[in-house]
């Protein structure tokens, strides 16, 4: 039994997910009233360069350590086998058992992600260990605080003992928080039982390639629902040009086919950070803001005085998008010369 | 009456079980004019007479795997120009449309409206605890009938969209004054209003229809009242048509002729001048449906200043706006198709005689037009009104 | 195929959402409840993969109020059999429906178990993996496509930005189902009336309701909405001369 928090790195395909980063600045803050350290648990296969610790044969070492993207954690426990080389729920499911019950953290803090969530609630039942979901920030005193109810309700209670197993969103720290210059060390671990696995990886089949990665960019205009068709979304490919800027759009527009999946911005989207976040005919609910809230700016135009996207933005008008657009190209056009 | 084929038996069925005079439907001449007056007819697969052949010939599941028949707007344009006078918008095109949904092809937007219809008594969507917000800051006091439990003498059906949609509301808050200056003693059912449900029959939910009808039904069963006053001409059509074969009765009449019948006392009230060259649009619910022409005409003429100019289209063969018929939760879809919306065909005529003002008596007239305004280009100076929203500003304050 | 669909009711977000007395749960007095939207996705799956492949499509639910109304609905799409697992579920978590449910559905002897990934309610997490746990069963989640092939099954499973991962999962399993492959379809009200008729809603009550493994909730509270947006307000043209000089404020323009 001991006071320290576990964090279970997610990666996919030699990439540290953000959500990662903001659980090692959770387990930052936990660990400053619990005491314990914060141990950064990395499973893989030849995966140790993940934590920025250079090591041999490991894909992305000394790179990390210069972009200031380590993990900031006291430690790494690191778990190698060929058969957690990629995500699968039983494998990971089943090493993070054996660890689990072994180290007798505090806390284990999993995302509230397709990796994540899909093992913290086997853990649950099979070790007899409480689980809370959809935390978004523990408070000064060490509770966690939940938000459920499409955001509208949060919920916040002790942390539950003897181990709590905690799925995270983000929002509640930025990822620089979780990211350090200093490589952790790095402890490595023999896994066994990991045969008889009932979930195996067949293929991963990538989204339409040869487009912008919109995470990267620093304008974007981003169209909701509110730009109620397909012909419209033109408009907006109008500003962006005039601008400068790329298209994006909210589950709606693209689960209609008027924006590629590579343009979905939202939780089964892309996180994105631009400098603005141009939003068009948008609501923000909470799939879709947690994906934006890293934006320097966020601007909304919607006609819904009440949609949760202002509380969000730093700027918005309740002008319908439809009169304020035409404007809004020809003065970008002349404020560019 | 001579059959030319046997019909396919069960849909024949379904229309006589579900409209007066349904059988007329073997009487079709396949002269074409119903589908030459349909506004859509050129991009329907199966337009109503090629929908009768393909029903008389036992054809009808070819129609099933068509989308086309959601194109129809409800507008009734067929059925008042058959020379055999064949039901063909409520027996024909509601029936192919009840068959489309059982079979589940039902493009998404219809879908939702249809949904929401369901679970909250409003295509919108919108919480039924709210219906009433609408009047929260009126003097005197708007009657919530569950509230007073007093007898009224009118029991004012406010609708859905007069209710939840922002622009209608102010057609709903003028009505609201012109009945206080007349002195009509009026309550509303507020919370325990559901939808009138005439546009989801006509788009094919029957049951629906039935369960909102019967909730109404038993909301006016608990209340006493001498009439009911509705805002909008489809739910007049449902209560006056359709409810009493759900044995629920009651007299009913639209707004504009509650308020015709009171045009002595109306016009000494109507002191300011509304100077302007108005059209009136002829609802399809209100006027080609049931006839009411003249009582809306007759209020706009007492309004002074105003110079009533008719459209080309209008009385009887007034151009549909496009929404009934679930037209108003298919605009995506009509739209893909069409690439032309009624509504913007009607505001070319509103021009095309120099109207400055468009009026209208159908809640969902309102919001159709003003974006047809919108779009239609020199069409910007064109102001679309309620008749009751002008007769309030004629009253003035 | 012997797939068995778990639906449960969420509260509906569009009605206010109240705190109770004691202020640490929702005011259920006040609550509309409706069925979680995933679970939909989850039954329309269900039947699609039975219209593919063949096999029988059992629908169980806890109760809540309403739960008659899901139930036959998803009879109306083309569930065969529809069973309520009755219990006071008001309180329920996630753990107590999941261990509540697990017997019953053993007993179906299923082939597979889908349900939806989460439920805007969940605070100890989804039921899908917990369920998963309690039937000894393999879990994957965030599914959107599903083929079967003798005795396993390929889940298509979804990763942010677009990607996705085939997983082949051994039978029995249960899947977490983030969309079907097509949107629920529409069930006519009249056609659900007919179902009511026929239709039969077997009753199997749960054991004694087990919520450990939950966590305990102090509080519940609303979040004060953080300071909000500055409005512009003004035509549009004054409104787009404002937006253009916050862009150059800002450096991207």
């Amino acid at each position: 039994m001991s006071q320290d928090i576990f964090v279970v790195v997610e990666h996919l395909r030699g990439q540290v997910a953000d959500i990662s980063y903001v659980m090692l600045a959770a387990a930052r803050e936990l660990s400053k009233g619990i005491g314990g350290n914060v141990v950064a648990v990395l499973l893989g296969h030849k995966a140790e360069g993940l934590a920025g610790s250079p090591s041999a044969g490991s894909p992305v070492p000394a790179a990390l350590a210069q972009a200031g993207q380590c993990l900031a954690a006291d430690q790494v426990l690191y778990l190698d086998h060929p058969a957690l080389a990629d995500f699968t729920s039983d494998a990971y499911q089943k090493a993070l058992a054996g660890l689990i019950s072994e180290k007798q953290p505090r806390a284990v803090l999993f995302g509230n992600t397709s990796i994540g969530a899909d093992v913290a609630s086997g853990l649950s039942i099979k070790l007899g260990l409480p689980l809370v979901s959809s935390c978004r920030s523990f408070s000064a005193d060490g509770k966690f605080v939940s938000q459920i109810c499409g955001g509208k309700i949060m919920a916040e209670g002790d942390l539950p003992s003897p181990t709590a197993l905690v799925t995270m969103v983000p929002g509640g720290y930025k990822p620089e928080a979780g990211q350090s210059a200093q490589a952790p060390a790095l402890t490595r671990l023999e896994v066994a039982g990991l045969d008889a696995l009932r979930v195996s990886l067949t293929k991963y089949i990538e989204p339409e390639a040869g487009d912008v990665d919109i995470s990267k960019e620093p304008l974007l205009i981003a169209v909701g629902r509110g730009i109620q068709q397909q012909d419209n979304i033109q408009l907006a490919e109008d500003l962006a040009q005039a601008m400068g800027g790329v298209v994006c759009g909210s589950r709606p527009v693209i689960d209609q086919g008027w924006l590629a999946t590579s343009r979905l911005v939202g939780k089964s989207g892309k996180h994105v950070k631009p400098k603005v976040y141009l939003a068009l005919g948008i609501s923000g609910a909470p799939e879709h803001a947690e994906a934006i809230t890293d934006s320097d700016m966020i601007i909304a135009i919607n006609t819904d005085p009440k949609a949760p996207i202002f509380d969000i933005a730093k700027y918005g008008t309740e002008t319908d998008l439809f009169d304020l657009i035409d404007p809004l190209i020809e003065k970008v056009k002349a404020a560019k010369g | 009456m001579t059959t030319i084929a046997p019909v396919e038996q069960s849909i024949y069925d379904k229309i006589l079980a579900a409209t007066p005079k349904g059988e007329r439907l073997r009487l079709c001449l396949q002269c074409g004019s119903c589908s030459g007056v349909c506004p859509f007819g050129y991009l329907m697969i199966y337009p109503p007479h090629r929908m009768i052949a393909f029903l008389r010939a036992d054809r009808f599941e070819n129609i099933l795997d068509t989308d086309t028949v959601w194109m129809c707007v409800s507008c009734y344009a067929c059925t008042a120009v058959c020379p055999s006078q064949i039901p063909l918008t409520p027996g024909l095109m509601t029936s192919a449309k009840e068959e489309l949904l059982l079979a589940g092809n039902v493009p998404a937007e219809l879908q939702s409206a249809l949904e929401a219809s369901q679970r909250y008594g409003n295509p919108q969507g919108e919480s039924p605890r709210k219906r009433a917000d609408w009047a929260k800051d009126i003097q005197p006091e708007v009657k919530i009938l569950g509230k007073v439990r007093q007898p009224v003498d009118v029991l004012w059906f406010v609708g859905d969209y007069p209710s939840y949609h922002p622009r209608v509301q102010q057609t709903t808050k003028a009505l609201t004054k012109v009945l206080n200056a007349l002195g009509v003693d009026f309550g509303i059912l507020g919370p325990e209003e559901y939808s009138d449900g005439d546009s989801q029959r006509l788009a094919g939910e029957r049951g629906l229809f039935e369960m909102l009808a019967e909730r109404n039904g038993l909301a006016f069963s608990r209340y006493q009242f001498k009439e009911i006053v509705t805002t909008d001409p489809h739910a007049y059509n449902a209560i006056k048509n359709e409810y009493p074969r759900l044995d629920i009765s009651y007299p009913i009449r639209h707004y504009t002729e509650f308020l015709a019948e009171r045009i002595d006392q109306l016009k000494p009230m109507l002191k300011h001048e509304v100077k302007a060259r108005v059209a009136y649009h002829d609802p399809c619910y209100l006027g080609r449906a049931n006839e009411i022409f003249d009582q809306p005409r007759a209020l706009l003429e007492a309004i002074p200043g105003v110079e009533l100019v008719e459209m080309e289209h209008n009385r009887k063969n007034s151009l549909c706006c496009g929404g009934g018929g679930g037209g108003m939760w298919l605009d995506g879809f009509q739209w893909e198709k069409a690439h032309v919306r009624l509504s913007e065909w009607r505001v070319r005529e509103a021009l095309a005689v120099g109207a400055e003002i468009l009026a209208v008596a159908c809640p969902y007239e309102t919001p159709r037009f003003e974006d047809a305004v919108k779009t239609v280009e020199g069409a910007g100076h064109l102001i679309v009104k309620d008749i009751v929203e002008l007769l309030a500003e004629a009253m003035g304050d | 195929m012997n797939i068995v669909v778990l639906v449960k009711l969420v509260p509906d977000l569009v009605e206010e959402l109240n705190i109770d007395p004691s202020g640490a749960a929702l005011d259920m007095s006040w609550l509309r409840l409706i069925i979680n939207e995933f679970d939909d996705h989850a039954s329309e799956e269900a039947i699609l993969l039975k219209e593919r492949g063949g096999g029988q499509v059992t629908a169980v639910a806890p109760e809540y109020e309403g739960v008659d109304e899901v139930l036959f609905t998803a009879a109306a799409r083309g569930a065969d059999r529809l069973i309520k697992i009755t219990g006071d579920f008001v309180a329920a978590n996630n753990h107590a429906l999941a261990r509540a449910c697990a017997s019953v559905i053993e007993g179906l002897q299923p082939d597979l178990v889908l349900t939806g990934v989460q439920a805007n309610n969940d605070l100890d997490g989804p039921v899908g993996p917990t369920l998963a746990e309690c039937l000894g069963m393999p879990y994957v989640g965030y599914v959107s496509g599903v083929t079967v092939n003798d005795g396993k099954v390929t889940a298509r499973k979804e990763y942010p930005g677009g990607l996705i991962a085939e997983m082949e999962v051994t039978l029995p399993a249960v899947l977490g189902i983030q969309a079907a492959e097509q949107p629920p379809r529409y069930v006519a009200v009249s056609k659900v009336r007919m179902v009511m008729k026929t239709a039969t809603i077997e009753e199997r009550a749960a054991d004694a309701l087990d919520a450990s493994g939950g966590p305990a909730v102090g509080r519940m509270f609303q979040p004060e909405a953080a300071a909000h947006a500055e409005m512009i307000t003004g035509s549009p043209d004054e409104v787009a001369d404002k937006l253009v000089s916050i862009f150059k404020e800002v450096g991207v323009l």
